[in-house]
């Protein structure tokens, strides 16, 4: 019913605004350009004051409007540009400069479904411009504005090519659902799953093309996505074309990256005499002759270059902008290899005297990737430090391994396999296409120029492809399986297949007003929105290096086509009342596949108001104070988002080909029902913000406060099903609560604005408070929580709980006793319920992964053509448990069965054995992980014109990662999730680049 | 005139658009599909039922892994027998693990100091009541009306009627196991619809009620002979047999008559016998052992693949200096031994005079330095389960075993009848008692009367060591010492019992393993077992 009555209001809505009209009058011509440039202007508003009468300049800067008795005055106001009046009388208005406004609050903000002035915003919304991005070698977008944003947290997920990153906007409001924010490029809104063959769909879009990144983080800005919007929408707007001249720029980069840091295991020296004075002599004999540094043999110095053409110029008098790139990154752990080619088009046309605005986006990348074989990494760290690389056997393609006469592969049983032969002897390669783009065509109705209809027809199709190589020497996958005529077949030769199909039509209709007798403005869209997702997941059968399906695995379907949609109306008022308050209302009804009719539809409203203080006389003459700006906003936005696309549905899944059962002579696959929840709905969020824009000394310092506070209901929780209720015993069920609260500070100071030499700082501070409200849907004070997360060294065991009362994600461990000395006591713990029993029930919540508060920190130096910079950044109150020390740090794992292992040095220290139960759950692992990173340092000069004039070359050199200060033991702090094991290392990169404009 | 075209073309588009919608949001999968569809056609019918006997033996719908059935578990330790082997061996004498051994829960067994949260008495717990949930659904979907709504008839409508028959002796032997191992359940039967209202809990006198009724209303609509892997009257007897024994425990009333007159039965009319070498009962062709094995879980090398059931049997119980390829295995898990205790049973531990005593003793301590023991070769490890033939070939795969795993067999029977006897003197004939037990020995002495007993030598200590000597790690141990009144008393110790190394008794609450706190925690219907 509700659902029938909003979209009922919606159409009516379309019916309003179209239902206005207007007449013809006398005709009054002009042109307007840049006052510095002298270059033409499109696009600039030219309104007869007083009236509702407007009209806008084309390519070449003309503009005709309708002026009665051609008598009156002309307000030119253009985005980024000081506001002119002009008086005309007949019919040449003559050419008009316009004076660029340095102001920062003049900025353009693109939000959903338009562009707002900065200081037009109610919402908490930050935009990062390429001129404040990251520096250096930077292959995936997000990582550009790493540190320059409070509130936003991006941690890359290692340091492999194309390496994607975790974001999180204000904390992350769910458990068990997504806390990625949605991202929309140029319009069209990415799902945020990967795409198969590509370590990080977002890597596909090329860093260069981007020009900002507006990030929406409170409900009064997000709410206009509705149900994905709960974890904050991250728009990324890509470099468009300008009209004037053709100009061409041309980058290049060189980089290369090196280890910084590696898993500080015994060298081969201590390993000896830890196993000669601990050993068996059947042990001591294991040992080899050879002092080998596996981790030196894996890693190697890895190479990029990065090379980037765009031309930008007008076609038709239509600014267009055309970029191709092209990335060949080595990765740091050998065989590990990215290649990208992008191609990036916009063209902007315009029809009918303007009235008929296109846009074209089109992006397209082609990346070849080959993946190294991972394993590699942590058996580095445990492979015996005195065996050689190479055996002089040609077995195993000549690879040293742990022997077994007796086992039918030779190989011994559990041992480890060599780290550089799983490297090399893997190819695993991958070929992602991917191609995003969109057409947005804006009609602005002849007769009634002040109503605009807005369609956007968007795609993001990918195809990932991709095969796995491992020949049958490799001791990985040596004699898999003996066939019927008693013929071995080992290694791998296997294929996967995925493509995406998603698709976008948006349609809108916006109205706007100018007041002028209240000096108000009136701006309203309404819209609808069909977003669909098709996914095909096509199915192989594993198969041998000689071509031969191992027995058992041909699939059982030959492809999976998960599929959801969204269907959306949304509208938007923005107000303004003497241009001294401001209004902004949002509305969205979303419709999601993924619940059931009766849950299928949820509305999700906002509206915020904003005081420009400065406006009020008291402010107005105010020399220290040149802008102030208070907001308070409120809304509620959903988050779907990582919960399953047919969960609510009771349905059975027949058995591979490898789970089937057999009754009398026949193998049966299986019909099994699942286990659903029919409720199943999003998850809510609530978001309050109060916000404060502040600017002083004309503009030199100025930022932002905000306070805020994110509470989640239907927070999808993991609970027991009563036995014998539902085909599962576990079930995400919407039952939990659960709140952020935090304070975001932000300042940018110009310390030194001269004509030769500028100076300017920029840092930004955000605190975060996550706390679990409600988890069960009665209170249980039995219940101590939804345990999860495993870990490596225990098959089953699990890290972390969710417990009323405290952080998502709280460690759950056993409190570790220690001796005089301070060194750990092997295997004891405090009995916590003092019951004279360490068990289960000693464990308790100790820490977590999330930061208490972050940091990120920008400087700038300008002096005449050099410049340099650095961007720094820290976490404060984040713990990580070292799962490297607990797996390797024992006397238990150095000795195997006919093999042995490297240790962890910490072992040195702590003589943990690790045969006492419950030792890999001690929280002498969890380590305070705290650390400040300088994540790079920029150099800069502009060497002027070069090429008899008609080039403009700069050049300039960058170091990233530069350093880090932690307390934290194991090989890097900054590990998202908090369980540190067999961390790909983030390297410390050297590039240097030049930067050619024609 | 334009702006009328225009608004009505608006209007139109948006009308459109409105009522097309509602209908692209309801998506489905590509490939599973919902119960009207899979119970449209008989084929569907006995794909739903494979489940209901599959879920005995997988862990889920992807072997080996992939798709589990059980949360809150590792998948590959979520199947029924991997799970109630741990919970009636490592509790017992029979079966030790060592550190490093990692699977959670584990080291809590064998000291007798397990908690409520224990991750595998909850495994065990909700498998059972996976597979009874299953089997209620089935038995729902197979009524005389969705039947005859779904238009199955004639030969086809029998054949599901008797599927709905098998999968309720499914349900009625998993309840046995729920009484057994945690005494009183929640109980649901086809007449609960799932989510309708909260199972209420049963006491485990009148579980065992409700078992006895099913099995002996069963005993009569299941056929004598039926395909192999699939239930017969026989199961159902030996089932009736194996509750009557335990009747004292579960009902309080002691019922040696109805035991014994049960596995004679099975003998009997079921025509069962023992194979003639006690060595090849677990082989990876045993599926040939038809003459002794009454009803068995089936596994395939290939085709049933999981990291439970007899591939964790063969796997776990290989290391040390153990030879994988002799065990028809590419390499051993290296986890499970035995105390010292069950090799003393036997003459020599080398089965060169009794043929069950089946241990691998080279580099082997068998004495435990420790609980858990530091290492493999503390204690000695079993070789009863071996992934190859009778011939000696290897299994059809290294890595997951072929062979089918017993849960009912002649020898059981043959016990069961003798102590049932010795117990209750009128239950039955001493000298056919006497018989069984011999016919037991004489095929481990390897055709030899060499190790055969008179009636003065049969009694009920010498029962309850020869069913550890025949049944051993075949899931009897904990509750054939709960009978006897030695599993948590000190009258009967093993290295390590209650976590010291002599042992020592435990309290006696601990007869009984608790309901899982989780499950106490969501319905309110529970209470806990007492003691915890």
């Amino acid at each position: 019913m509700t659902r029938t009555i909003t979209q009922f209001l919606f159409a009516s809505l379309f019916f309003v605004l179209l239902s206005f009209a207007a007449a013809a009058q006398d005709v009054v011509s002009g042109n307007v350009s840049d006052s510095k440039t002298g270059a033409p202007l499109s696009g600039v508003t030219v309104t007869l004051k007083g009236t509702v009468t407007k009209a806008q300049t084309t390519g070449d800067g003309l503009f005709k409007i309708n002026v009665p008795a051609k008598n009156g005055t002309l307000v030119i106001s253009y985005v980024g540009y000081v506001t002119q009046e002009i008086n005309v009388a007949g019919n040449n208005a003559g050419s008009i400069s316009l004076v660029q406004s340095n102001q920062q609050l003049n900025e353009v903000v693109v939000v959903g479904y338009g562009s707002a002035r900065k200081k037009d915003l109610t919402g908490a919304v930050t935009v990062v411009t390429s001129k404040d991005f990251q520096k250096g070698q930077i292959s995936s977008p997000e990582q550009l504005i790493a540190g320059k944003v409070a509130g936003v947290s991006i941690t890359s997920n290692g340091g492999a090519p194309g390496s994607g990153s975790t974001i999180r906007i204000r904390g992350g409001s769910s458990l068990n659902a997504s806390n990625d924010p949605l991202i929309v490029v140029d319009g069209v809104p990415l799902d945020n799953a990967g795409i198969s063959g590509s370590a990080n769909a977002l890597s596909l879009i090329n860093p260069n093309d981007i020009e900002s990144f507006n990030i929406l983080k409170d409900a009064s800005a997000t709410a206009i996505y509705g149900s994905r919007a709960s974890n904050g929408v991250i728009i990324i707007t890509t470099k468009r074309g300008q009209a004037g001249k053709t100009k061409v720029n041309f980058n290049t980069q060189l980089s290369v990256g090196k280890i910084t840091k590696k898993v500080d295991v015994l060298a081969a020296d201590e390993f000896r005499s830890y196993v000669n004075a601990n050993g068996t002599a059947e042990q001591k004999s294991l040992m080899g002759n050879a002092s080998t540094d596996w981790q030196d043999e894996i890693y190697q110095s890895a190479s990029t270059s990065d090379n980037n053409i765009s031309i930008t110029g007008a076609c038709h008098n239509a600014p267009y902008r055309l970029s191709i790139g092209y990335l060949n990154q080595q990765g740091i752990l050998k065989t590990d290899k990215l290649e990208r080619a992008t191609l990036g088009f916009n063209y902007s046309p315009k029809f009918f005297n303007n009235n008929l605005k296109a846009d074209i986006n089109f992006k397209a990348s082609q990346t070849g990737t080959r993946f190294a074989n991972r394993g590699a990494i942590g058996t580095a760290a445990t492979f015996d430090p005195t065996q050689p690389v190479y055996s002089s056997s040609n077995r195993y393609n000549g690879y040293y391994e742990w022997l077994d006469p007796n086992a039918t592969t030779g190989l011994r049983a559990l041992a480890p396999k060599n780290p550089v032969g799983l490297l090399q002897q893997q190819n695993d390669v991958s070929d992602v296409k991917r191609s995003i783009g969109n057409l947005v065509l804006e009609y602005k109705l002849p007769f009634f120029p002040a109503l605009r209809a807005n369609l956007n027809l968007g795609y993001d199709v990918a195809n990932g492809t991709g095969t796995n190589y491992i020949n049958d020497s490799a001791a990985s996958t040596y004699r898999r399986y003996v066939d019927a005529g008693g013929i071995p077949h080992g290694g791998v030769s296997s294929n996967f297949r995925q493509e995406k199909r998603n698709t976008l039509m948006e349609f809108y209709l916006g109205y706007n007003r100018d007041l002028t007798s209240i000096k108000s403005k009136l701006d309203v869209i309404a819209g609808y929105s069909y977003n669909d997702f098709l996914t095909t997941n096509y199915f192989f059968a594993d198969r041998t290096s000689d071509g031969r399906v191992t027995p058992g695995s041909n699939p059982k379907f030959p492809f999976d086509q998960p599929r959801y949609t969204l269907i959306s109306f949304y509208g938007r008022l923005n107000f303004s009342l003497m241009d001294r308050f401001l209004l902004t209302a949002t509305v969205r009804d979303d419709g999601s596949s993924r619940f059931s009719s009766d849950n299928r539809w949820g509305i999700f409203p906002s509206a915020a108001l904003a005081w420009k203080m400065k406006e009020e006389s008291f402010l107005k003459n105010s020399k220290v104070i040149s802008d102030m700006k208070l907001r308070f906003g409120y809304g509620v936005t959903g988050q779907q988002d990582g919960i399953g696309y047919y969960d609510y549905i009771p349905y059975y899944t027949l058995s591979n080909n490898s789970a089937q059962y057999q009754l009398g002579n026949t193998f049966y696959n299986m019909y099994r029902p699942n286990g659903y929840y029919a409720n199943r709905q999003w998850e809510q969020t609530a978001t309050t913000n109060i916000g404060l824009d502040y600017a002083l000394l004309n503009n030199r310092i100025n930022g932002s406060i905000e306070v805020y506070q994110k509470k989640t209901t239907k927070l999808l929780n993991e609970i027991d099903q009563p036995a014998g209720t539902n085909f599962s015993n576990k079930i995400v069920a919407n039952v939990g609560d659960m709140e952020n609260r935090g304070v975001e500070f932000n300042i940018n100071a110009d310390v030194v604005k001269s004509k030769d030499f500028t100076w300017n700082i920029g840092f930004n501070a955000t605190y975060n408070r996550n706390e679990i409200t409600k988890l069960t849907i009665s209170d249980d004070p039995n219940y101590r929580g939804n345990q999860y997360g495993g870990i490596s060294g225990g098959t089953g065991t699990t890290l972390f709980i969710n417990t009323v009362g405290l952080p998502k994600g709280s460690f759950y461990v056993y409190q570790q006793v220690y001796d005089a000395a301070g060194k750990p006591i092997d295997g004891l713990f405090e009995d916590r319920n003092r019951d004279g029993l360490i068990n289960t029930d000693d464990l308790y919540q100790y820490k977590n992964a999330d930061p208490e508060a972050f940091f990120g920190f920008t400087t700038n130096v300008n002096y005449k053509k050099f410049n340099a910079g650095f961007v720094m950044r820290a976490n404060v109150g984040n713990y990580v448990y070292n799962n490297v020390n607990s797996t390797l740090g024992t006397n238990n794992v150095i000795f195997g069965t006919g093999y042995l292992n490297n240790a962890y040095s910490d072992l040195l220290n702590t003589g943990i054995t690790g045969t006492k139960a419950g030792y890999i759950l001690s929280d002498y692992y969890i380590q305070n992980a705290s650390f400040l990173r300088m994540d790079n340092f920029n150099l800069g000069y502009n060497l002027g014109k070069v090429l008899k004039g008609s080039a403009n070359l700069r050049i300039n050199a960058n170091i990233q990662n530069v350093f880090v200060i932690t307390k934290y033991k194991g090989l890097d702090p900054e590990i998202q999730g908090g369980v540190d094991n067999n961390f790909y290392p983030r390297p410390r990169t050297f590039t240097i680049g030049a930067n050619l404009d024609f | 005139m334009n702006k009328i075209i225009l608004k009505s073309t608006l209007g139109f588009l948006l009308v459109a658009a409105i009522s097309s919608c509602t209908k692209n949001l309801d998506r489905l999968p590509t490939n599973d599909t919902t119960s009207e569809v899979v119970y449209s056609s008989f084929e569907g019918y006995q794909q739903a039922f494979a489940k209901v006997y599959g879920a005995f033996a997988l862990t889920g719908n992807a072997g080996p892994a992939g798709n589990g059935d059980v949360q809150a578990i590792d998948e590959g330790t979520s199947d029924f027998l991997r799970l109630y082997w741990w919970m009636q061996e490592i509790s017992t004498d029979e079966a030790v693990v060592q550190v490093g051994w990692n699977d959670p829960g584990i080291h809590f067994f064998h000291p007798m100091n397990w908690t409520t949260d224990n991750v595998i008495l909850k495994g065990l717990y909700y498998r059972s009541f996976y597979q009874i949930t299953l089997a209620n659904d089935f038995i729902r979907q197979a009524s005389d009306a969705n039947l005859a709504k779904r238009g199955i008839t004639g030969d086809n409508a029998a054949k599901v009627k008797q599927f709905a028959q098998e999968a309720r002796f499914l349900r009625a032997f998993q309840y046995s196991v729920m009484m057994d191992l945690y005494g009183n359940p929640p109980f649901a039967t086809e007449a609960d619809v799932p989510g309708a209202s909260l199972p209420r809990q049963i006491s485990r006198a009148d579980l065992f009620d409700y078992v006895e009724r099913e099995l002996k209303d069963m005993e009569n609509s299941i056929p004598l002979t039926n395909e192999y892997g699939r239930v017969n009257k026989s199961a159902v007897r030996a089932l009736l047999s194996r509750i009557y024994l335990n009747a004292e425990i579960f009902r309080g009333v002691a019922k040696n008559q109805e035991a014994a007159a049960y596995a004679k039965k099975v003998v009997d009319e079921g025509g069962y016998s023992l194979i003639s070498d006690y060595r090849n009962l677990m082989r990876a062709d045993n599926n040939t052992n038809k003459e002794e094995f009454i009803f068995t879980i089936n596994y395939d090398g290939i085709r049933t693949k999981g990291y439970g059931g007899t591939t964790f049997l063969t796997h776990a119980t290989v290391g040390g200096g153990m030879t994988a390829s002799n065990y028809g295995i590419g390499g051993g898990w290296g986890g499970v031994r035995t105390t010292k205790n069950l090799p003393n049973l036997f003459p020599d531990p080398n089965g060169s005079t009794d043929q069950r005593a089946q241990f691998f003793t080279n580099g082997q301590n068998i004495e435990l330095d420790a609980e858990p023991a530091s290492s493999f070769t503390k204690g000695y490890a079993v070789t009863k389960y071996r992934n190859i033939t009778k011939s000696g070939s290897q299994g059809s795969s290294p890595d997951f075993s072929d062979i089918d795993f017993p849960l009912f067999r002649t020898a059981e029977m043959y016990l069961n009848y003798a102590e049932a006897v010795l117990r209750d003197p009128a239950a039955g004939d001493a000298t056919t008692a006497l018989n069984y037990i011999n016919a037991l020995r004489t095929r481990a002495y390897g055709g030899s009367t060499s190790g055969n007993i008179n009636s003065t030598q049969l009694t009920l200590d010498f029962i309850l060591d020869e069913r550890a000597r025949e049944l051993q790690w075949e899931c009897f141990r904990r509750t054939d010492l709960v009978r006897f009144a030695k599993f948590t008393t000190d009258a009967y110790l093993w290295p390590w019992k209650g976590g010291v190394s002599s042992g020592t008794g435990v309290a006696s609450y601990r007869n009984l393993f608790p309901i899982p706190a989780s499950d106490v925690n969501s319905n309110s219907n529970l209470t806990q077992n007492p003691g915890y």
